[in-house]
């Protein structure tokens, strides 16, 4: 086990690497003086000069990606260029917000999902398989900010259930989940089909059959919890998509979260605080992606001896 | 009905007629999807205007008909792009393994840790809305899928002895890559391509719907979406039939894609003749 965590701890350091420049080079060939937009188009040039040696933006590109590297590794990210406010502030304001919407939504869409795709392998080729099927096709094939509309305009607007935007009680939180969960609902029911019907078709459900076990006893106790850890593994690795996919849904309910941060940042040209907030997703997406790996090896020991 | 005969079925009816849609929007479309018409702006459907008419009065229908050709054309040439893309550096790094394959996987491994509206939003950022970039985002966010995809095959059917006979009669890399390697991909690859165009559309509907992708006045459904959601209280139809119109073409693909998938995959039609 030790072995395999230094590997795979060891085959990030290129990536994490390799993300990190990433970000910066993306963020600085956008188009656009910050300074320009900081000061407008009629400050003059001795004032440009002197922000743009305050902030670092007149020394070549190579010295600023030595000097945001450095930064980083020490967690300073920066300022904002419009409100002044730390960078790593910003994001630690915004970033509960959206882990709280993911993780609800990916509750949402396990209690979902799991019945109804155990309940299609269960009855393959069935009616109600191809029913299951379909529903969860429809579920991949509605874009989130589609339904989001929508439920504002049923559950908001005309039956007032809940409120149409921001982060309140309980209630504010039914609507973006499930738009934000519908898809994962979808693919993660779509998976356990597939993997209870492998399952099923396993010798020791035959053994369990021939045995007298109940058809629950051989569907939950037998077959599901073998089927179970693929699932897992997956609704883990799409809970780094949830917190990127959250970026159109904070837009549509005006949720205060990182992804709403993200794009705020990325169209007002605001380089450090684009810069951390894309970092932060895409670092938490590689993180999530190392826990849900050690997670797995320490349940399914063939994975460390691969 | 049996789910592969169901989905093969509601799969090829849904995509061909929205290609034809596409293709015969000029005949097809009952006016211009630029015609204005202030004085009923907003109007709800009715026999003149079956879907109903946007805030500058221009007809909804005659608009998704029409936004059918920019995202089916962003589907396919996106996918154009990055499959070509992909399969060629993953065919080649599954070929000569070694360092070209450690290169292109980190590489690749690189851009897995994007998640993929996030690349898409931040190249978008750097090149500027339009639907050339929006092709150039979804492209770099899509071709990590099919290099993986290439790589595993090429991997494991390079030590096959179709491969190994092709060397010892002095084939080239080239040779053995596009003659022997690549036609055995195109199973997995088709099913592949399939759901690529669907993640396609639904990638162009979201950025247009964030701003950053089809630009005014061009008919796009994820910009009538994004306009819908302002007059949502008073005008739903803006929002509701552009919403259907992507459901009904990336549902209609992804049960062709999963007919495909059955049908092509040894796995699959084991299982089926095992019932």
């Amino acid at each position: 086990m030790k072995t395999f965590l230094i590997r795979r701890i060891l085959a990030l350091v290129p990536v994490v690497f390799g993300v990190v420049t990433l970000v910066f080079f993306i963020i600085h060939a956008t188009p656009g003086d910050p300074v320009e937009i900081m000061l407008g188009e009629t400050a003059s040039p001795a004032d440009r000069d002197t922000l743009r040696k305050e902030l670092g933006l007149d020394r070549p590109l190579v010295v600023q990606y030595i000097t945001f590297i450095g930064a980083v590794a020490t967690g300073d990210l920066g300022k904002s260029l419009f409100t002044n406010k730390g960078v790593a502030e910003s994001i630690a304001e915004r970033y509960p917000a959206t882990v709280q919407l993911a993780l609800c939504s990916m509750a949402l869409a396990i209690i979902i999902a799991i019945p109804l795709g155990v309940l299609a392998a269960a009855r393959k080729n069935s009616a109600i398989d191809t029913g299951a099927m379909a529903v969860s096709l429809l579920g991949v094939s509605m874009p989130s900010f589609w339904i989001g509309p929508l439920l504002i305009l049923v559950f908001s607007i005309n039956l007032g259930w809940f409120p149409v935007a921001g982060r309140g009680g309980i209630e504010s939180l039914v609507l973006p989940s499930i738009t934000l969960g519908t898809a994962m609902a979808a693919i993660l029911s779509r998976l356990t089909r597939s993997t209870m019907i492998e399952a099923l078709d396993e010798d020791y459900i035959v053994t369990a059959r021939a045995k007298g076990a109940s058809s629950m006893t051989i569907l939950f106790r037998h077959a599901l919890s073998n089927a179970i850890l693929p699932v897992v593994t997956v609704a883990g690795l799409q809970m780094g998509a949830l917190l990127a996919g959250a970026i159109i849904t904070e837009t549509i309910f005006a949720w205060p979260g990182i992804g709403r941060l993200t794009l705020q940042a990325i169209t007002a040209r605001d380089y450090p605080l684009a810069q951390g907030c894309v970092l932060t997703i895409s670092l938490s997406y590689v993180f999530v992606n190392l826990a849900v790996d050690i997670v797995y090896a320490l349940v399914d020991p063939r994975i460390r001896y691969k | 009905m049996r789910y592969s005969s169901f989905s093969f079925f509601i799969g090829v009816t849904l995509t061909t007629g929205f290609v034809l849609v596409a293709l015969l929007a000029p005949f097809i479309a009952p006016y211009s999807p630029y015609e204005q018409d202030f004085y009923n702006g907003l109007a709800g459907p009715g026999a003149l205007h079956l879907l109903g008419q946007d805030s500058l009065g221009r007809d909804i229908l005659s608009r998704i008909i029409y936004g059918a050709r920019v995202s089916l054309l962003v589907g396919f040439v996106t996918v154009f792009i990055s499959a070509t893309v992909g399969v060629a550096l993953g065919a080649v790094a599954g070929y000569f393994g070694g360092r070209i394959d450690e290169v292109i996987m980190r590489i690749s491994d690189i851009f897995l840790s994007f998640p993929g509206i996030l690349l898409a939003i931040a190249v978008m950022a750097v090149r500027g809305p339009g639907l050339e970039n929006v092709i150039v985002a979804l492209s770099i966010m899509g071709w990590t899928g099919y290099a993986r995809l290439a790589r595993g095959q090429a991997l494991s059917l390079r030590e096959r002895e179709f491969v190994l006979a092709a060397e010892a009669l002095g084939a080239g890399p080239l040779r053995i890559i596009f003659l022997h390697l690549l036609p055995n991909i195109a199973a997995p690859l088709i099913v592949e391509v399939t759901f690529g165009v669907a993640s396609a559309i639904v990638g162009e509907a979201g950025l247009s719907f964030l701003g950053l992708g089809a630009q005014p006045p061009t008919a796009s459904w994820g910009s009538m979406l994004s306009e819908g959601r302002s007059f949502l209280l008073i005008a739903p139809h803006l929002t509701t039939f552009p919403g259907i119109a992507i459901m009904l073409v990336v549902m209609g693909i992804n049960f062709l894609g999963d007919s495909l998938r059955t049908a092509l995959d040894p796995k699959s039609k084991k299982v089926i003749r095992a019932v």
